[in-house]
């Protein structure tokens, strides 16, 4: 083990693979000093584990019906009580994992890599190109995230991939902001003349040379974003425009609990403390990643 | 402040912020308008049927396509809907029968007037939980602050309504229910602002006043969470910024009390990016109202939305969206430009 160790922590690494393997060492022992993104780390890693084992951890299925058992309080056989059709609402919790493990990874997917492209393209060839790009990515940064998605959704139609494309569709100019931002501090720096000098075309540049070093402050923005697009997809859902019955979505559960939130309140309330858990998860680690990733922002905010 | 201002250097350099200012408005609102008629007619594989319904023959069809102008090409067709927006036409509501502009016009007070009342509290609260926190770096008062912060951005609006109305409503029987005013007391007051609390005090009619706020005030506190988990974030940023400056250690060496190195020398720096966090937060407000609207059946814009939404009803939707959006872009660009006029370097 020490000497894994001190291979990993080597000053003069011998290998790329070596060295890129050691930096992540580096940064997951700083990361582990951070109590907070520790838990940030651990909710994630349940909430993955709980979407893939799903089958196994449930205790009930997640879309049977038992209509003796409606509306039961939380109790040793159902944790968090029954829903309006005798469904156990534990079950549909960690069924909903997979669902919003589906809405975040797609969305970090489609969102982060278009955002990433268009800010590097604009920053690395700047004039004219930056300005239509920018100018465009301006109009969508102003308007309201929530909203935009809400209209794209009306006239898509409900659902939860176009849900999805929704979110998709209004996250990706934050990154590509930020993206451009990245690319402007090393355009002119010499290794990018170098690259230019041996004859390597745009495109080669951009993708071997400028896009990865913008890859870790796209990290930490994707993973502070995913608590927001968490957020967007349960209220959508919450609508009735995301995620459709009798799929187990925990802001259609919470939808579908408010007709008896006054006398069970568990029904609506128990998939909400889940939708907190998580995007608190994401916030944690978001905050703990900025700090060893990005150190000018870092322990400020 | 009214020192720096009165230079003729100033002015004209705020003159020339404005017209830029101007500009990039404009432009933007040009953008959102693209969007709304992308999503509203480029979007939908056919408009028309979405108007005249499946049942409609081919010449009644071709009377509507040829009425919504859709047999013009697709620039001539923005030029024209730009047009419209302008002249203050968004179109007829299916749901409602009237014109939405008509429509968003009575719904929009509402909304502003929760959003009002949302934002006040926030920075009430925001704000010195900001400062407190940077001033306590590191203690567990600015970890407790910070995790509090932390669950505005995780706690999902509706649910917290929810939650709030089982608690406050229902529970403990502090507040009033969904609704802007008890039911007796609806039409009481002749709107004049459209703003209930100031109609009932213009119109000294105090008991739908004390009615009002009674509705008013649970939402537009959870509203207001929102807006302080933003504020108290960033004014911890901030503070930090200022309070590891040479001249605070200077105050300190000098023996200056703490509570003056804070407010005075610390505080009075940040209040200028400050309003920028605030314009931003109070533009988010009027967003975030869509959900805390739905769950309080707040009759504003965003319950008008979420109706429209389920009833298919385009033109509502999209005219909606359009004054959400431009209401937001103008506060945004507003608070922009308001920094860079109170922000002496960047003059």
């Amino acid at each position: 083990m020490t000497t894994m160790t001190d291979w990993l922590l080597d000053d003069s690494p011998t290998s790329r693979v070596q060295a890129s393997l050691g930096r992540g060492y580096r940064m997951i022992r700083l990361l582990m000093r951070n109590p907070l993104a520790v838990i940030g780390a651990v909710i994630l890693l349940t909430l993955i584990f709980a979407a893939v084992f799903a089958p196994w951890i449930a205790p009930h299925s997640p879309l049977g019906q038992n209509l003796s058992q409606r509306l039961l309080p939380p109790s040793s056989t159902h944790w968090m009580g029954t829903d309006e059709l005798g469904r156990d609402i534990f079950s549909r919790v960690i069924y909903g994992a997979r669902i919003t493990l589906m809405i975040v990874a797609l969305v970090a997917v489609i969102a982060a890599p278009l955002g990433l492209l268009i800010g590097a393209v604009s920053g690395y060839f700047g004039g004219w190109t930056d300005k239509v790009l920018m100018g465009v990515t301006d109009v969508f940064l102003s308007m309201p995230k929530l909203i935009l998605a809400l209209a794209f959704v009306a006239a898509l139609g409900p659902g939860i991939e176009n849900a999805i494309i929704a979110i998709a569709i209004t996250s990706w100019p934050a990154y590509a902001r930020i993206a451009r931002a990245e690319t402007l501090t090393f355009r002119n720096a010499e290794f990018i003349s170098a690259m230019r000098l041996l004859g390597a075309s745009h495109a080669r540049i951009i993708t071997g040379h400028v896009l990865p070093l913008c890859t870790s402050s796209m990290i930490v923005r994707v993973t502070l974003d995913m608590a927001g697009i968490i957020l967007t997809a349960a209220g959508l859902g919450f609508l009735g425009l995301g995620a459709q019955p009798p799929l187990p979505e925990w802001g259609a559960m919470i939808s579908r609990g408010r007709a008896f939130i006054l006398d069970q309140w568990w029904v609506a309330t128990m998939p909400g403390f889940a939708i907190i858990v998580v995007s608190l998860g994401f916030c944690f680690l978001g905050d703990g990643l900025r700090d060893v990733l990005d150190p000018k922002q870092g322990g400020k905010s | 402040m009214s020192r720096i201002q009165s230079s003729p250097a100033a002015l004209r350099g705020s003159v020339g912020a404005l017209g830029g200012f101007a500009i990039v408005t404009l432009l933007t609102f040009v953008g959102l308008m693209a969007i709304t008629f992308f999503i509203g007619r480029v979007i939908p594989i056919d408009p028309v049927l979405s108007v005249v319904g499946d049942r409609a023959t081919q010449e009644q069809y071709d009377a509507a396509r040829v009425a919504m102008g859709l047999d013009r090409p697709l620039a001539v067709q923005f030029l024209a809907y730009v047009g419209d927006v302008f002249q203050g036409n968004l179109g007829h509501s299916v749901s409602t029968n009237r014109p939405v502009a008509e429509d968003l016009a009575r719904v929009f007070p509402a909304t502003l007037e929760m959003a009002t009342l949302g934002i006040i509290i926030g920075v009430g609260m925001g704000v010195p939980l900001g400062v407190w926190a940077a001033a306590r770096q590191g203690t567990w008062i600015d970890h407790l602050i910070r995790v509090f912060a932390l669950l505005g951005y995780s706690v999902p609006a509706f649910w917290l309504g929810l939650v709030g109305l089982v608690v406050f409503y229902a529970g403990l029987g502090w507040v009033s229910g969904p609704g802007r005013v008890d039911i007796f007391y609806e039409g009481v007051v002749e709107p004049r602002s459209g703003l209930m609390l100031v109609d009932s005090a213009l119109a000294g009619d105090w008991d739908v006043f004390w009615n009002a706020l009674d509705h008013l005030i649970l939402p537009a506190t959870i509203l207001g969470f929102f807006s302080l988990a933003y504020i108290a974030r960033m004014t911890r940023s901030f503070m930090l910024d200022q309070l590891g400056q040479e001249y605070i250690t200077t105050a300190r060496v000098k023996g200056v009390a703490e509570w003056r190195v804070i407010w005075t020398h610390g505080f009075r720096p940040i209040r200028v990016p400050l309003i920028t966090v605030i314009g931003l937060s109070y533009a988010a407000l009027l967003e975030g109202s869509v959900m805390i609207e739905t769950v309080f059946s707040w009759p504003g814009i965003g319950n008008y939305l979420t109706v429209a939404l389920l009833n298919a009803d385009m033109n509502a939707v999209l005219g909606a969206t359009l004054v959400i959006g431009a209401v937001f872009i103008l506060i945004n660009k507003l608070s922009d430009v308001l920094y860079r006029m109170l922000d002496p370097r960047s003059r």
